[in-house]
């Protein structure tokens, strides 16, 4: 589905004769060229790919200490005390869980709206576009541990900048980092900050990819701004939207960086994600069986999640055409 | 923020009918995109205005923008400490972000090209097999990629974040995408006047592929640059550290001496921020590219 755009000049000669990828004319590739090709990735794709997989549902299947030699067999016991109330891995891990689900609930419709916003006031030409552009894309490319540390110093309750410009301003200090809900503020506008520009620059692209016509003709109807945005805006940028959308959920529910560096967890667990519990659980405390458990369960949230936005997306395009 | 959008939204319009001087709606257009710009600007402004500061003065409750007496001490400071080398952290996320990325571009269009182009038994499931994995989080790799990596004595070495993530399918599916779109035609040719497939590919597909490359390039690049996950546990020992991890660590080592911390992070954004000003408009072209597949 690579757009016309991006396929070099040449994509527009000869109509193709023959089925894309058919062997062509009597010089069909020998089994060994063809393993040339594929070999050195199927190697990689195997060993860290597919083994992994496979390697991890093995590895939840027993008391996997990674510092002791004995790793007995417990089938699925470490799955059912995830599910079982008074376990020792039960609490930590579903108190992660909604933990996770709280960033996601919070900073999802802000990472939307947000960044379409932007996309919208900046799909128009006037001086200063492009570096408003690049403005809002920059923090993007300093990485996690940098945005952590910053904002971990303009939300310090003692010597953080907001909380001196709240003093200035004779309001209230506001404990960012170490109280509940403020350290969902605190998790939640640095993650816009950081990433907002990447969900902008792939709205923008998608506006871009509206034909102009169905504006004009909206404009001819006398629709409003707001009729033109809810009908021609929207539902041109529909798939767009399903993909930011979809990655957005993905990254938020993968968030691990901004509470590992700004809250550290905090009020007590209520801020460590699933992603922290995990690292914790299996690669700190290395007690990995659990860990592999916890793993899996998460996958396959996240694997269903991203199956209904997929069916959502399929069942709207068919009614559509019906 | 979020009061933006019905506002935004009349961009779209028609070229309103020319007016003398600036209309209402202009200018607060123009006073909401500026407090946006500097929502994206001030903390960026802070870091730098904080590094040049005295530890004393951070915690000063007279703080101010700019520092009243501006020195390079924290400068000093963390470049000469042991325990946090940050210009080596620096220049390892550098080696292993370019490493990885020459692997991902050789391994990744060469396997793009054999499920695009090429016919060998096992294609389709192959095929099926690397789109499905598009579609599998990566923390489920986490763990046993630990043990894996442990297995192979790569713990606290750079290959522990360069090989694994070159492993995704991300690129497989890119490139492939992109070959499929391209003319058979002109690797016909090459091959009537005597080409075997591997200097088809050398010769014609690479140099018509120069874009998708690119992209998948910045992608890859970027993409390890900002892993904190991963690195943060299978590297250890301060001199291994890629600059994410390697920061974190500041946190622990200057607890709240925050003007040493944003030399730090002065340090290790300034080069990328300078190459992001330079490339900008082939970054972002590159990122908006990977939204459309």
């Amino acid at each position: 589905m690579v757009t016309a755009a991006e396929s070099p000049p040449l994509s527009a000669a000869p109509v193709r004769r023959r089925k894309l990828g058919a062997p062509s004319r009597g010089k069909r590739a020998g089994l060994g060229t063809s393993l040339i090709f594929i070999l050195p990735y199927l190697v990689l794709f195997c060993a860290f790919v597919l083994y992994p997989i496979a390697y991890g549902l093995w590895i939840s299947l027993h008391e996997w200490d990674f510092l002791l030699p004995g790793k007995p067999f417990v089938g699925l016991k470490n799955y059912t005390d995830l599910f079982t109330s008074d376990s020792v891995t039960s609490g930590p891990f579903w108190a992660s869980m909604r933990a996770t689900g709280i960033f996601v609930a919070l900073s999802v419709p802000l990472m939307i709206v947000f960044p379409l916003a932007l996309a919208i006031a900046l799909n128009k030409k006037f001086r200063g576009r492009n570096a408003l552009r690049a403005l809002f894309f920059a923090p993007y490319v300093l990485g996690v541990a940098v945005i952590g540390l910053l904002w971990r110093y303009l939300l310090d309750p003692n010597v953080g900048v907001i909380n001196y410009y709240l003093d200035q301003l004779g309001l209230d200090r506001i404990p960012f980092t170490t109280a509940t809900p403020y350290v969902w503020i605190a998790l939640v506008v640095p993650t816009i900050w950081w990433t907002a520009g990447y969900n902008m620059v792939i709205f923008l692209a998608g506006l871009q990819d509206i034909p102009k016509e169905l504006y004009e003709a909206a404009a001819l109807d006398r629709a409003t701004a707001w009729q033109q945005f809810r009908h021609v805006t929207l539902p041109g940028l529909k798939p767009v939207m399903v993909f930011v959308l979809t990655i957005t959920i993905l990254a938020s529910a993968n968030v691990f960086g901004q509470p590992y560096l700004i809250t550290q967890g905090q009020p007590g667990r209520e801020t460590r994600t699933a992603i922290m519990q995990i690292g914790e659980e299996g690669l700190r405390s290395f007690r990995m069986g659990s860990a592999s458990a916890m793993s899996t369960v998460l996958t396959i949230a996240l694997l269903v999640v991203s199956l209904l936005l997929l069916t959502f997306m399929r069942e709207r395009k068919e009614r559509k055409k019906s | 923020m979020s009061t933006a959008t019905p506002t935004a939204p009349t961009v779209d319009q028609a070229p309103a009918p020319q007016r003398k001087g600036l209309s209402q709606r202009t200018i607060w257009r123009i006073l909401l995109i500026g407090l946006v710009a500097l929502f994206f600007l001030a903390p960026l402004l802070w870091m730098l205005s904080t590094s040049f500061k005295s530890s004393a003065e951070v915690v000063d409750p007279n703080l101010g923008f700019l520092p009243h007496d501006p020195s390079t001490g924290s400068f000093s400071t963390i470049l000469g400490a042991p325990q946090t080398p940050v210009v080596q952290w620096f220049f390892n996320s550098l080696m292993a972000a370019a490493a990885q990325t020459l692997l991902v571009l050789v391994v990744a269009s060469m396997a793009a090209y054999a499920l695009a182009r090429l016919d060998f038994p096992g294609k389709k499931i192959l095929t099926g097999l690397v789109l499905a994995t598009l579609f599998v989080p990566p923390i489920s790799l986490l763990i046993p990629n630990y043990v894996l990596v442990s297995q192979l004595g790569w713990l606290d070495s750079l290959t522990a974040v360069i090989v694994p993530g070159a492993a995704g399918a991300f690129g497989v599916f890119f490139l492939r995408q992109f070959f499929l779109s391209l003319p058979v035609e002109l690797e016909e040719a090459a091959m009537l006047d005597g080409a075997g497939r591997l200097r088809t590919f050398w010769t014609v597909i690479i140099p018509l592929s120069k874009p998708a490359l690119a992209t998948l390039a910045l992608l890859t690049f970027l993409g390890n640059w900002n892993d904190f996950l991963w690195p943060l546990y299978v590297l250890f020992s301060p001199e291994k550290l890629t600059i994410q991890p390697g920061l974190s660590t500041l946190q622990s080592a200057y607890a709240t001496d925050y003007s040493i911390i944003m030399a730090g992070g002065v340090i290790a954004s300034l080069p990328v921020l300078i190459l992001f000003v330079i490339s900008q408009r082939f970054v972002i072209e590159g990122v908006s590219r990977s939204g459309l597949k």
